[in-house]
């Protein structure tokens, strides 16, 4: 990020502008930027001759306040990153302390964190759609993007309290078990949702001017995306099978049957297509996990790690030192270091943690999906004209909470 | 020998080759077999596999790693720093998370770096997606990516005095930071 900004000579007025190359700057106010993305854009013409992001407007040093409160105290951080996907970073934050722990979480609370973790993605996904088609012009899509997400919304803040930083899981289970009637709530929206997929599939994907606007756009080959890092549905989309919930399964996701979409266009048009079948395999995965959930218990049984039941408190006095030292002191992990890798609704979501022992980790890095395919966005613009900047910025499904962090 | 018999070693070679791999404690001792003096040390804990390579083997071993038969860790996950506090000698770690679209299999590299001397070669040239991760561990940590295309600072402001998260810098700012 540059502290101050030059105005480029470019800007004077020339005799043949078209000529000439002009440096505009795109953003960080502009709308299709989602966020605080500025863009250098070296124009001849409209054609993009170079592309250069320029990120760190959201930075908030949120790797170096990690190491100044206590593991549970992360948790509240990791939902401020990508708050589109909130319960994909409590889960990497979390899973990468229980591995450190090395604590296993009961099967319910596992099957509770795909089941959220899945309406998730369906609703990151489709902040995703509204804003991809409003900036290629097309309003009316955001809107019904927004009244189904709102049912997921109400769906997590029910079992939460909270709706874009619901905090739910923690090391070693889930903050609560879910409210009643949770079910039949989810069952409402699983029974409503294919129609509403089947009405976005109806407005954008055989419309003509967002296949012209979005077909052979943003090209980038098999292998160059994966030299780039790129994850998600952006590798998928240039061919690739690669879905971490099926390479490096974690939270029982090797029980569930899904399908992987896979598209070899390697364009804007081809990373739509993915997201779109996402939603339906993740509406599949919802239901398994549905029909899975039985009565039991939501927090593993690790009385250092894990706060008692407020009624054992009462009644025990373990239970309320252990309450006592573990708000008041933090739980002890032991030295090591992890890394944990997730599928994020973006990509590779990484938590990498560093522990010298003590209450509060040493070092926590996140490899957030978006930063790193948004590091590959010049590489995809070279050539396009400035009206596909946006489409690509949309097909890449960046959120700048998680780039900057 | 014909064609036959041929290609019924290839495959015996792949497969032996596949089992020989089959963990990252086997890669790493496969590693440590092929390239003895590109390992300072091997780590395993927690199920993750750390190899600690020297500075100077850095790029050959990426590149060994990245394109060798076997390995194959095309796919760099993540690149990150680590400072152990201003009185710790070495004091900064950088780790190289690897990753194989093809067995799917994951590793850790490890460089150590010593306070007075914190130059590091960039792997920009065996994947370029290190280019932002590397730009980061500058910004942060003040670890010099040497012959890096690109190396400036990425998150904080260009003028910013000091590097974030060394363990000496404060999380509060000693006085407010301005534009002008």
């Amino acid at each position: 990020m540059s502290a101050t900004v030059d105005i480029p000579s470019q800007f004077e007025i020339v005799d043949r502008p078209l000529d000439t190359q002009m440096t505009i700057s795109m953003g960080p106010q502009h709308p299709s930027t989602h966020g605080v993305l500025r863009l250098e854009l070296v124009l001849d013409g409209e054609m993009v001759v170079k592309c250069t992001p320029d990120i760190g407007y959201l930075h908030t040093g949120m790797e170096k306040l990690f190491e100044y409160r206590k593991y549970q105290q992360g948790i509240v951080i990791t939902d401020r990153m990508d708050y589109l996907n909130p319960l994909g970073n409590n889960l990497a934050y979390v899973m990468a302390v229980e591995k450190l722990l090395q604590i296993e979480i009961p099967e319910r609370a596992q099957i509770i964190r795909v089941l959220t973790c899945e309406l998730q993605r369906i609703a990151s996904h489709l902040v995703w759609l509204g804003t991809h088609a409003l900036d290629i012009g097309a309003m009316t899509v955001f809107f019904y993007c927004f009244r189904e997400r709102e049912k997921i919304m109400n769906l997590i803040e029910a079992a939460s309290g909270g709706r874009l930083t619901p905090s739910y899981f923690r090391i070693g289970g889930l903050m609560m078990d879910l409210p009643a009637g949770f079910e039949r709530r989810v069952q409402q929206f699983q029974d409503d949702f294919p129609k509403a997929l089947d009405e976005f599939d109806r407005l954008l994907t055989g419309n003509r001017i967002f296949q012209k606007r979005t077909q052979s756009v943003g090209y980038i080959s098999a292998s160059d995306a994966i030299d780039w890092g790129l994850s998600g549905p952006s590798l998928r989309g240039s061919g690739i099978g690669l879905d971490i919930r099926r390479a490096n399964p974690y939270t029982g996701y090797e029980k569930y049957d899904f399908e992987i979409p896979v598209e070899s266009d390697c364009d804007v048009w081809a990373r739509y297509l993915v997201r779109m079948r996402e939603m339906r395999e993740s509406h599949k995965i919802v239901k398994q996990a549905l029909s899975r959930l039985k009565p039991g218990p939501v927090k593993a049984d690790a009385p250092k790690v894990v706060l008692p039941d407020r009624e054992a408190m009462k009644t025990h006095m373990d239970a309320l030192i252990h309450h006592f030292l573990l708000v008041a002191e933090g739980m002890d992990v032991p030295a090591g270091e992890v890394y944990q890798p997730i599928e994020s609704s973006k990509g590779e979501l990484g938590v990498y943690i560093k522990s010298i022992g003590g209450p509060k980790p040493a070092r926590v890095h996140f490899r957030g999906p978006s930063f790193v395919n948004l590091s590959a966005l010049p590489h995809m613009s070279r050539g396009a004209m400035i009206a596909d900047i946006v489409a690509i910025i949309g097909s890449i499904d960046i959120v700048l909470g998680e780039i900057d962090r | 020998m014909d064609e036959e018999n041929r290609q019924e070693a290839v495959q015996n070679n792949q497969s032996s080759n596949a089992e020989k791999m089959g963990t990252p404690s086997l890669i790493a001792a496969a590693f440590q077999r092929e390239h003895p003096h590109w390992t300072s040390d091997i780590v395993e804990a927690l199920g993750e596999t750390t190899i600690t390579i020297p500075r100077e083997h850095l790029v050959s071993a990426c590149g060994f790693m990245k394109s060798a038969p076997g390995f194959e860790f095309d796919f760099l996950a993540d690149l990150c720093g680590f400072d152990r506090g201003p009185e710790e000698e070495p004091r900064f770690e950088v780790n190289y998370h690897l990753f194989s679209t093809k067995s799917y299999q994951r590793l850790r590299l490890k460089v150590l770096l010593n306070e007075d001397d914190v130059h590091v070669p960039t792997v920009t040239g065996v994947w370029r997606t290190a280019n932002w991760h590397e730009r980061e561990t500058y910004d942060l940590f003040g670890v010099i990516f040497d012959a890096h295309p690109d190396l400036r600072r990425i998150l904080l402001p260009d003028d910013w005095q000091g590097h974030a998260l060394r363990k000496d810098f404060p999380l509060r700012g000693y006085e407010p930071y301005s534009l002008e």
